[in-house]
C-alpha cells in the first residue's frame, strides 16, 4: 500500500503537474496495483484474467435541451475496479456519472440516447425503478452533503428509507459503515453530535460511511476531494483504496496525480467524447493518442 | 505593443478629472446625518405614541380588566369576551390556516413542474399577499357567513348538523317550555302527557333570578279553549299549542350549522383567508432557503420525493417556517377590518363554547370603544391596546426566539 506521505504530498501538488512528478506517482500505481489482486475472490484467479463488466454504455450521447453534451460514449466499466474519469472542465465527464445512477433525472431539459447497461439491464429504461438504482449505485459529491442531524442519523437515514431495522442492527450497521470508511474513532464519542461539526474532509468520509451504509454495488465520486485539503485528500485517496476490492468506484477528478495514484483505469474526456479508456498505467505513459498525452502532461487543460 | 500598453493605460486612468475629496467626504456625513434624522423620526413618533396610549391606559389595566364583560358602565367593562374571541378565533385560523399553508408551498416548491400554469399560481400568491384585508373580509362575508345563500338565511339555517331543534311554546306562567320538532317551520302536534322542558332557574345572591343553561323535563297538559286554565308549569293553552313561539337549536360544542353565520368558525376561516398567501410565501422562502445539495444527497441513496421532503427538506425548513408563521399570526390577531365586514355583534357578554357561537375580537373592542364620545371608554380602549401589544409582542418574542434558538446552519 501507498504510505501517507507520499499521497500526501502528491495531493499537495495540484496547479502544474510535471512529467517528472506523474511518473513518479504511476510507478506507485503499478507496484501495488498487483498486491491486491493476490487478494481477490476465486473469481479472478489470475490478476491478467479480465474482471466483468459493471456498467456498459453503447452509442450513448446526452443532450441538456438543444446541447449535446456526450457523443456516442463507449465504455466499460469493470466490476470491483476504480475507473478514473478525467478531462477539462465541460467535457461531459461528470454528465456521464450523474448518468449511472440517473441523478439526471432532476434536471428536466437532461436527455439521453443510447444504452447504458447495469450489468446488462438498461438503466435508462422508464421501467428501471430508480430509487432501487440509487441504492445499487451510490453517490458521493464534490462539496460534503451531510444533513443537518446527528452524525448517527446521517447514516441511518439511508438504511430506513429501505428497510426497518431494530435498534441494535441499526446501531451495528452505522458502526460498521463509520468503520468501513475509516471514520469510526474520530466520531464514535459523538454520534448524537450533529454532523456539521465535523472538518470538511471527516464530512466528506461521512458521506462516504452514508452512502455505503444502503449496501451498494457501486460508488460514483464526483470530484470527491476539491474541496478539501490534502491531508483529508489523502486520507480519502487512502480510503477508496480500501474499498476498490468491495466496489466498483467511478471517479472523476481534475487532479491527475489522483488518478493515477487511486484508478486501475482512467478514460480521458474531451468535447463531449470519449478520447480513450485503458489501464491507467497506459494512459498515463504510452497513451494512444496526442490529446491524451497533453492532457495528461499537463500541457493544456 | 506589449510594452507600451502598461504606459497607454496609465494614461488614461490620469486623464479622468479628479473629484474634490473634501465634497465627497461632506456627502458622506451628510447621508449619514440624514439618516439618522428620518430613523429619529420614527422612533419619535413611535414613543410618542406608545407614551400616550401608556399614560392613558395604564390606570384600567386591572386584573378585572381580564375578567369582565363588555359593560355600558365604563367602569366596569371589560375585555374577557373579546380576549376569548380572539384566542378562538387565532387557534381556529392557525389549525386551517397551516396545515393548508404549508402544503402548498411544499407543493410548489418541491413537486410542482416549472411551468406556465404554476409560475401563474405563485405569482398570484404574492399578489395576494398585498390584497387589502377588508377586500377577504368581503370574501369570507359571502363564503362563510352567508354560503352564497345556498343554504338559506343565516337565523333559519338548513341545514344543521348535531344541534337539536326544539320549538318554544308559552304556559300559563308565561315561562319557555321546550318540546322537541322536527324540523324549522313545522309545529309538532301537542298532546297531554308530552314532554316539554322547562328552564331552571335561580336566585342570586342580590335577589336576583337567574336562566340557567339547564332545562328540566315536565309532563304537558292542554288546556281545551272553553276550560278556564289554572296557572303552572307545563299547563299550555289550546291556542297557544297551535303554534310555537320560536323555534331554536340547543348547540352542543360540535353543532354546526351552514351558512356559518356571524360564528367564530366564520371569522377564524376569514382571517385564515388573510394569512394564508403569507404562511405560503414564508414557507417557500423557508424551503427555498434549505440548500439543493441536501435534497440531491438525499435522492442519490435512493429516497424518494416525498422521503426526501419529510425526512430532510422540511426537517431543516421547520424553524423558518414557524417563524413566518407566527408573524403571520400576530398579523391575524390585529386584523379588525375583515372581522368588521362579517357584521358580528358589538355587544358580547359571553365567550366562545362552540364553534358556531357569536364573537368578538380585541381589534373590534378597541375600535368599538374610541369610536364612544365618553372620555372613559377611550381610556379603556387604551387599555386594551396596551393588551393587544403586549400580545403582539409576546408572539414577535417567541419567532425571535425559534430563529435564534433552533435555527441552525444548512451546510
Amino acid at each position: 500500500m501507498t504510505t501517507p506521505p507520499t499521497a500526501a504530498s502528491g495531493g499537495v501538488v495540484t496547479d502544474s503537474p510535471r512529467p517528472a512528478t506523474n511518473k513518479v506517482a504511476v510507478i506507485e500505481t503499478m507496484t501495488t496495483t498487483p498486491t491486491p489482486n493476490q487478494n481477490q475472490t476465486q473469481n479472478q484467479p489470475t490478476p491478467a484474467a479480465e474482471p466483468p463488466v459493471c456498467i456498459q454504455a453503447r452509442e450513448f450521447n446526452s443532450w441538456y435541451g438543444d446541447f449535446q453534451a456526450l457523443h456516442g460514449i463507449e465504455l466499460d466499466v469493470p466490476t470491483n475496479r476504480v475507473t478514473a474519469f478525467i478531462g477539462p472542465s465541460g467535457c461531459g465527464k461528470s454528465t456521464l456519472l450523474r448518468w449511472f445512477n440517473r441523478m439526471n433525472d432532476t434536471i428536466p431539459s437532461a436527455r439521453a440516447s443510447g444504452t447504458l447497461d447495469l450489468h446488462g439491464t438498461d438503466l435508462l429504461s422508464t421501467r428501471y425503478d430508480v430509487v432501487d438504482l440509487r441504492r445499487r449505485v451510490g453517490m458521493v459529491f464534490q462539496k460534503p452533503n451531510p444533513f443537518p442531524k446527528s452524525i448517527f442519523d446521517n447514516i441511518a437515514y439511508g438504511p430506513r428509507l429501505h428497510r426497518r431495522y431494530t435498534r441494535s442492527d441499526l446501531a451495528e450497521l452505522v458502526e460498521q459503515s463509520l468503520r468501513r470508511a475509516a471514520i469510526w474513532d474520530e466520531v464514535k464519542d459523538r454520534l448524537n453530535q450533529s454532523a456539521l461539526g465535523l472538518s470538511g474532509g471527516q464530512q466528506q468520509r461521512l458521506c462516504i460511511a452514508r452512502a455505503i451504509a444502503v449496501g451498494p454495488e457501486v460508488l460514483l465520486m464526483d470530484e470527491p476531494c476539491s474541496a478539501l485539503d490534502p491531508r483529508s485528500t489523502a486520507a480519502i485517496e487512502d480510503l477508496i483504496r480500501d474499498l476498490r476490492h468491495q466496489y466498483t468506484i467511478v471517479i472523476v477528478t481534475h487532479n491527475m496525480q489522483q488518478a493515477a495514484r487511486v484508478s486501475d483505469r482512467t478514460a480521458f474526456f474531451y468535447e463531449g467524447r470519449l478520447v480513450e479508456s485503458d489501464e491507467t498505467e497506459r494512459i498515463f505513459t504510452t497513451p494512444a493518442h496526442r490529446e491524451t498525452e497533453d492532457y495528461v502532461s499537463g500541457r493544456f487543460g | 505593443m506589449n510594452d507600451e500598453t502598461p504606459q497607454n493605460l496609465a494614461m488614461l486612468v490620469d486623464r479622468g478629472e479628479p473629484r474634490s475629496q473634501s465634497r465627497r467626504r461632506a456627502f458622506d456625513r451628510g447621508f449619514l446625518v440624514t439618516c439618522l434624522a428620518i430613523t429619529a423620526i420614527a422612533v419619535l413618533a413611535l414613543g410618542v405614541l406608545l407614551g400616550s396610549i401608556l399614560i392613558e391606559g395604564l390606570p384600567g389595566l386591572r386584573w378585572s380588566f381580564f375578567t369582565e364583560y363588555a359593560s355600558r358602565d365604563a367602569s366596569k367593562a371589560g375585555i374577557r369576551a373579546p380576549l376569548w374571541g380572539s384566542i378562538w378565533v387565532a387557534s381556529i385560523c392557525a389549525i386551517v390556516a397551516l396545515p393548508i399553508g404549508i402544503a402548498t408551498a411544499v407543493w410548489l416548491e418541491e413537486f410542482a413542474p416549472k411551468n406556465r400554469i404554476t409560475a401563474f399560481i405563485r405569482l398570484n400568491i404574492s399578489n395576494l399577499a398585498g390584497v387589502p384585508s377588508i377586500v377577504y373580509g368581503i370574501l369570507g362575508l359571502t363564503l362563510f357567513v352567508r354560503m352564497f345563500g345556498l343554504f338559506g338565511p343565516i337565523q333559519a339555517p338548513e341545514l344543521e348538523i348535531g344541534g337539536r331543534l326544539y320549538a318554544i311554546y308559552y304556559d300559563t306562567m308565561q315561562e319557555p317550555i321546550r318540546v322537541p320538532a322536527e324540523e324549522r317551520g313545522v309545529a309538532p302536534v301537542l298532546k297531554t302527557g308530552d314532554v316539554g322542558f322547562v328552564q331552571e332557574i335561580e336566585e342570586g345572591a342580590d335577589g336576583e333570578l337567574i336562566f340557567t343553561d339547564r332545562w328540566t323535563p315536565v309532563t304537558l297538559t292542554i288546556v281545551p279553549e272553553d276550560e278556564d286554565a289554572p296557572e303552572g308549569y307545563g299547563i299550555i293553552e289550546a291556542w297557544q299549542a297551535e303554534e310555537p313561539a320560536d323555534f331554536e337549536t340547543e348547540r352542543p360544542w360540535y353543532y354546526i350549522q351552514f351558512p356559518l353565520g356571524q360564528s367564530v368558525l366564520a371569522g377564524g376561516l376569514t382571517l385564515m383567508l388573510v394569512v394564508l398567501p403569507i404562511v405560503i410565501i414564508s414557507s417557500q422562502e423557508a424551503l427555498r432557503a434549505v440548500p439543493g445539495s441536501l435534497r440531491t444527497g438525499s435522492l442519490a441513496m435512493g429516497a424518494t420525493k416525498w422521503q426526501t421532503t419529510r425526512k430532510v427538506t422540511l426537517p431543516a425548513a421547520v424553524p423558518m417556517i414557524m417563524t413566518g408563521s407566527i408573524l403571520a399570526m400576530s398579523r391575524a390577531i390585529g386584523e379588525a377590518a375583515p372581522i368588521l365586514v362579517l357584521g358580528v355583534a358589538l355587544f358580547i357578554t359571553d365567550t366562545p363554547s362552540s364553534l358556531m357561537d357569536s364573537f368578538t375580537v380585541l381589534p373590534m373592542q378597541i375600535y368599538n370603544w374610541t369610536s364612544r364620545w365618553q372620555e372613559d371608554f377611550r381610556a379603556l380602549a387604551a387599555t386594551g391596546i396596551i393588551v393587544l401589544l403586549m400580545v403582539l409582542l409576546a408572539f414577535n418574542a417567541v419567532a425571535v426566539l425559534i430563529r435564534q434558538k433552533l435555527q441552525r446552519p444548512l451546510s
